[in-house]
């Protein structure tokens, strides 16, 4: 029997009991879609979180005050030795870093005119643009200048800009923080997402003006943009055995994107193959489906078993006819589950745009390479109950 | 061309032995017109089932076209309903959702034939049986003797040795019946073996050869002279075996 003959024959079965057929297509499709859905939503979920770490910067190494064994949460604990500007330059001379940036943070009130905005003040250089990899709508970023000097330039984040300035230009007007009065020359582009800030509600000026205000002689941390991905390690190492000899004691932490991604990373996976897992409960529930449906096909049928055994049929043909009546049902199902799916997911994603959620292409593979296992191991018992019906009785059609 | 050689089926119904057929001996020649006859239940049902490969005797040798069929494998003798023999039953067996042309195909289709030869030569069958025109009718779109019809030209598309025919006119009216009789017969005029299990007198007075059953045995075989309109095998008694997987009758 040739291959698409057997194919032609099975759809044509399946036609003639259309209401049936469609029922288990649609039961396959259930769990099919609900496979794609969520491996879609779990995916999102990661790239989420992947795009946060990219935003900060891949190449980051972040060095921060205290020593805390544990990589892979933002650390905190007690501070033996602070963080000095001096610790920032001799950091920043070293050969694999690109370049790097010190961060002061308090929050204080911004007030333009009657207007005041509680918020984030980051103290920093010209390089923290480029290591946070930030982009500017209006005006530029911090001017680059010599550290020890001062300068009352102020970058606003987009959101402190609307409020503040509720459309007009900002750009060349006067802001005052405490007593102190600044001139904003930039307005960052919007960036909405980020894990440590809402970089869209800071203000930005120099890290010696921020610590001047701010009455501080220590910096919070040093964000350090490395040469190349693969240096990262070595970095790390140069980093902290410069500052091991700078404060005689190993009381740094360094923390790299990549420590933290792959944290990330992994539980994201657990989520989503325990989203699949889930998934999967309900495509075995479309399986049983197709079964039943297989062997109320199978009794109704004795007669046409009989027939076709009787025109000489062989066992493994009339196998084959039945095995691939189940295939075509689950990949129906297939078909239609992916479609489904991804249609669930543009809705979800129409709903909240933020979330870049997407049927990544292996599961769309999988689904259809699911369904296809699923069609098969179930529809292979039903079959060899047809193959194992004696014509004789299969033919009186009782 | 067939021999059935002290053929017994024994079926066991729980702890019970039934004997449908006790020892039958029974030769075909090749070209004979044969009826089957004997009241329900008397083994010719189950005969027919033997002869048709779709059975196995319990004993004895049934021997086709000088091969012993009753030992052959499962597959092998698929091969011989699909290639030597040609099946047509009372209630006909056609695939309610294929057009009298696909049913015709059937056989074919499991023997790998290209789709064009298939169709050509299904066509060429249903005109072979006088329903062209209906080709493309499903078989509820047809009278009940064009379905018998349909069925024949399913039976000899795969021009077999043997056509064994199951109560062919039984759900047919006598017009329907002669012309499905009709039929059967000029095919065997042209050679084909004809073997057809009936208990209507008139259809087995058609037949050159009656073999009458009775209770699992041959109570007679006559070869009945061309135009005496008599039967010269003795009337067998009633009884009953039915079949017992068929529940009865």
């Amino acid at each position: 029997m040739r291959f698409l003959d057997l194919l032609r024959f099975a759809a044509g079965a399946l036609r003639g009991h259309r209401l049936r057929t469609g029922l288990s297509v649609a039961g396959v499709a259930v769990g099919i879609a609900a496979v794609v859905a969520l491996t879609a939503l779990g995916e999102g979920a990661r790239r989420y979180v992947v795009d946060q770490f990219v935003a900060l910067g891949s190449n980051l190494l972040i060095v921060l005050p205290g020593k805390v064994e544990t990589t892979g949460a933002a650390p905190f604990g007690g501070v033996t030795h602070d963080l000095t500007i001096d610790d920032f330059r001799a950091v920043e001379r070293l050969p694999r870093v690109r370049r790097a940036a010190p961060l002061v943070v308090a929050t204080d009130t911004v007030h333009f005119q009657d207007r005041g905005r509680a918020v984030p003040v980051l103290g920093t250089t010209a390089a923290f643009a480029a290591v946070r990899q930030l982009a500017v709508a209006s005006g530029e970023f911090l001017p680059p200048r010599d550290l020890d000097e001062g300068g009352n330039e102020i970058v606003l984040g987009m959101k402190v800009a609307d409020e503040l300035f509720r459309g007009a230009n900002p750009l060349g007007q006067v802001v005052r923080v405490g007593s102190w009065r600044f001139r904003v020359v930039g307005v960052l582009a919007p960036r909405g997402r980020s894990l440590t800030f809402d970089i869209d509600d800071d203000v930005f000026v120099s890290v010696r003006t921020a610590m001047r205000v701010f009455n501080r002689s220590t910096l919070f941390r040093i964000l350090v943009d490395v040469r190349s991905h693969p240096e990262m390690q070595a970095t790390k190492h140069d980093v902290e055995a410069l500052l091991r000899e700078r404060h005689r004691a190993d009381d740094v932490t360094v923390i790299t994107q990549d420590a933290l991604l792959a944290a990330f990373s992994k539980i994201l996976d657990a989520l989503t193959m325990a989203l699949v897992g889930i998934a999967s409960v309900s495509l075995a529930v479309a399986g049983v489906g197709i079964m039943n449906v297989m062997l109320v096909s199978v009794t109704e049928r004795r007669a046409e078993i009989g027939l076709l055994k009787a025109v000489g049929a062989q066992d493994g043909q009339v196998l084959a006819a039945f095995l691939a009546e189940a295939v075509l049902l689950a990949l129906g199902g297939g078909v239609a589950g992916v479609a489904l799916g991804a249609g669930a997911v543009r809705a979800f994603v129409s709903f909240y745009p933020s979330f870049p959620a997407s049927p990544p292409l292996w599961a769309v593979g999988a689904a259809l390479g699911l369904s296809l296992a699923v069609g098969a191991a179930f529809g292979v018992w039903p079959a060899r109950r047809a193959t194992r019906l004696d014509p004789v009785e299969a033919l009186a059609g009782r | 061309m067939i021999r059935l050689d002290d053929v017994w089926r024994i079926f066991t119904v729980g702890d019970a032995e039934v004997h449908a057929l006790k020892g039958v001996t029974l030769a075909i020649e090749r070209g004979e017109h044969v009826a089957l006859v004997g009241p329900s239940g008397s083994g010719k049902s189950t005969l027919l089932h033997i002869l048709g490969c779709l059975d196995r005797p319990t004993r004895g040798r049934y021997t086709l076209e000088g091969r012993e069929v009753g030992a052959l494998s499962e597959a092998e003798r698929s091969l011989i309903r699909r290639n030597r023999i040609g099946f047509v039953f009372q209630f006909f067996h056609l695939l309610a959702r294929l057009p009298a042309l696909g049913n015709v195909e059937l056989p074919m289709l499991f023997a790998g034939v290209t789709a064009e030869e298939r169709r050509e030569r299904a066509a060429r069958t249903l005109a072979a049986v006088g329903l062209s025109h209906r080709a493309h009718h499903r078989p509820d779109q047809l009278s009940g003797g064009e379905r018998q019809r349909v069925a024949i030209a399913r039976a000899v598309v795969m021009e077999p040795a043997v056509l064994l025919a199951d109560e062919p006119t039984g759900n047919l009216d006598r017009a329907a019946a002669s012309e499905v009789m009709e039929l059967l017969e000029g095919m065997n005029a042209r050679g084909l073996t004809l073997v057809v299990v009936t208990h209507d007198p008139a259809i087995a007075a058609r037949a050159r050869r009656v073999v009458r059953l009775s209770d699992g045995e041959i109570q007679g075989s006559g070869v009945r002279g061309p135009g005496s309109g008599h039967d010269t095998t003795p009337t067998g008694t009633r009884t009953t075996v039915p079949d017992p997987r068929l529940g009865g009758g």
